[in-house]
């Protein structure tokens, strides 16, 4: 395990969390020290949470901040080897043979192979990022398989041989936590879980990320996100749709609607079930934020 | 390790490494050397530090967080443990979990009718699930992994008759033979068992049928590759943990301590409200064949049963609902709720016997 307390220029959890503001990320003190000692330690970096709350984002950052090329591994049920590691380029090889008639062929040439994430991050561990998006999505024979390249970042290749990395590459794994991860993945990884931010935060970080909007509406509009995490929705507001709404809001107020109806049009953006739809309606005029200007 | 003379300021880490581990954490040596090292790495600057340190290091699961606070002041701090360290068994969690969210739920359907509370009063009781063994679930075990439904994986195997070209293989035949493809080789989908999900009603009107559906559960955990087990009365438990000890007995004893709410009221409605609250069980519906076992006696307001039913039969793949009223071929759902929410059922059938909802799964594949 190669333990360096300064990643690229970094020394503390706290010189992270303001290298993440910078790169228009609002950390909380929890997440940059899990982060922080991920990157010191070598180990790759688990964050869970509900959708919406920014796992992505914070590995996208985390990139910008290392600058590190960021590649990005979405998993999905029955992910496989040609989607996940490598492929072979057949319909090149054939071409290849049949060009070259009598003389000899190397068919298993790097020109014929074709990268896919873990391969690419493999090859150039100093500059990339590996994000292994939604790992819970995967199922278990491919979480298995990640376990055993996080431990010794190794690929082999039947055909040409074993691919090392030089160094451990900067890995960060997220989860909806659809289901329960296997416990040993968990092991290897720092662990942090990270949750809807606080009202504060989370205005601003509407304030960052939005163009054109004001303190107080995104105050509101925070505050009437808050009420509606808290009703048993299919799909609960996310911060993108804070924002979203936020900006939404703002641009129909622009163009004449009063705040209450402002917010009232724009509802779409920030739910986004029919079912949700219906079951706030009767109470949507109390929980929609009021005189926000 | 003691004997090995560390220095001091190390042992209360190594203290809170093996509290963890001594309250069924799973620690890892690897862990406790990386949280020592994670220490130094911060400085420390203060308790607050190691204390992140430690839950990051440690992968501390967010329902998990109480208990691992109280370990850490212990450790730390030298305060002494509450009386009763919530969530101390590892088994209770999900239960826990769960729970909170039906409570949730529940308060909220005591305020639209407070008659409802008294003729629906949580009675709490434990009843031992002694079992007995029956032709029917032994048959079901040696049948259940070869008609089990399934679905297509997306990893391709060989095979002689398959739906695609296997590029791989055909070129390195063709590379044998001078670059002539002289056979394609073929490759086709594997076949995964698809995930079941059972819901068993434990209320006061099912009384006499949880004791079997209990057993067969049991049987389907141990012989699907993917199945989960939940209880629905007043409440919604998750035993498929407690099911997967193959020794039956000892299986149904786990439940029996698990579940409170055996032979208490139901509340259907929201039980599946709850089942649906909780992204994680929602997750395991998708895609899933569910098959709920229950009468339909749904004494709480129709709505909330009708509505989650319309939204599990979106999210499942088949959503069955098997109630022991339906031994009788006459037999029309009589409850408002039931009859409601009947559209979205896949098939309403026979759930009275062991027999009957074994047979029931395993011809669900074929009538697809």
């Amino acid at each position: 395990m190669a333990v360096r307390s300064t990643i690229a220029g970094i020394g503390s959890p706290q010189k992270l969390q303001e290298a993440l503001v910078s790169a228009q990320y609002l950390a909380g003190e929890d997440l940059a020290t899990a982060a922080y000692l991920a990157l010191a330690l070598g180990k790759p970096l688990l964050l869970e949470g509900a959708p919406g709350v920014g796992k992505t984002e914070a590995a996208k950052a985390l990139g910008g901040v290392l600058g590190r090329q960021v590649i990005r591994l979405q998993c999905f049920e029955g992910i496989d080897a040609a989607s996940a590691l490598y492929e072979w380029n057949y319909a090149r090889q054939m071409l290849a043979i049949r060009q070259a008639g009598a003389d000899p062929v190397d068919l298993y040439a790097d020109a014929f192979l074709m990268e896919r994430p873990l391969l690419a991050a493999l090859r150039n561990p100093s500059l990339s990022l590996l994000l292994i998006d939604e790992i819970d999505r995967a199922d278990h024979e491919f979480e298995a398989f990640l376990l055993e390249f996080l431990s010794d970042f190794t690929i082999s290749i039947p055909e040409t041989g074993t691919v090392r990395a030089t160094q451990p590459p900067v890995v960060v794994l997220t989860s909806n936590r659809t289901r329960d991860l296997h416990e040993a993945l968990r092991r290897r990884c720092v662990y942090h879980w990270i949750d809807y931010p606080d009202p504060a935060l989370e205005a601003a970080i509407v304030m960052t990320r939005a163009s054109a909007v004001a303190q107080s509406t995104a105050n509101a509009v925070v505050a009437a996100v808050g009420l509606l995490r808290a009703e048993p929705l299919a799909k609960p507001p996310g911060i993108a749709e804070t924002i979203e709404w936020a900006e939404a809001a703002t641009l129909l107020n622009s163009q004449g609607a009063s705040w209450p109806q402002a917010f009232r049009r724009a509802i779409g953006v920030a739910l986004k079930d029919h079912d949700d739809h219906i079951f706030i309606a009767p109470r949507l005029a109390a929980l929609l934020p009021g005189e926000a200007a | 390790m003691r004997s090995l003379a560390l220095p001091r300021p190390l042992e209360p880490m190594l203290e809170l490494a093996s509290l963890l581990r001594r309250h069924g954490f799973p620690v890892s040596p690897d862990q406790t050397m990386a949280f020592i090292e994670g220490i130094g790495l911060l400085g420390p600057r203060g308790l607050p530090d190691v204390y992140r340190a430690g839950r990051a290091i440690f992968a501390i699961r967010r329902e998990r967080v109480p208990e691992f606070d109280a370990l850490f002041r212990l450790a730390f701090l030298g305060m002494a443990l509450p009386a009763e360290p919530p969530g101390a068994k590892h088994e209770d969690v999900e239960a826990h979990d769960a729970s909170g969210t039906a409570s949730q739920v529940e308060a909220e359907t005591a305020t639209l009718d407070p008659g409802l509370l008294a003729a629906a009063s949580e009675r709490l009781s434990r009843r031992s699930l002694v079992s007995r063994d029956a032709a029917a679930l032994a048959t079901f075990a040696r049948e259940a992994p070869a008609r089990l439904p399934r679905r297509k994986s997306y990893r391709w195997t060989a095979a002689r008759r398959g739906a695609a070209v296997d590029l791989r293989r055909t070129l390195r035949s063709a590379v044998r033979s001078g670059g002539d493809v002289l056979a394609l080789r073929r490759a086709r989908r594997k076949l995964r068992q698809r995930r079941i999900v059972l819901l068993i009603d434990v209320s006061g009107s099912m009384k006499e049928r949880t004791d079997q559906s209990m057993q067969f559960a049991h049987a389907l955990v141990q012989a699907g590759e993917r199945a989960e087990v939940f209880t629905l009365g007043t409440r919604l438990t998750r035993i498929t943990s407690a099911l997967s000890v193959a020794n039956r007995d000892r299986a149904l004893e786990r439940v029996a301590a698990l579940v409170a709410d055996i032979d208490g009221g139901t509340r259907i409605g929201d039980a599946l409200q709850a089942f649906l609250a909780v992204p994680r069980f929602a997750g395991f519906a998708r895609g899933a064949a569910l098959v709920v076992v229950s009468d339909g006696l749904e004494r709480g307001p129709s709505e909330p049963m009708v509505d989650a039913v319309k939204r599990l039969s979106r999210i499942a793949w088949r959503l069955e609902w098997l109630t022991p009223l339906a031994a009788d071929p006459g037999y029309r759902p009589q409850t408002k709720a039931l009859a409601a929410a009947l559209p979205w059922i896949g098939s309403l059938a026979d759930g009275g016997s062991i027999e009957a909802i074994a047979s029931h799964i395993l011809t669900l594949a074929r009538t697809r």
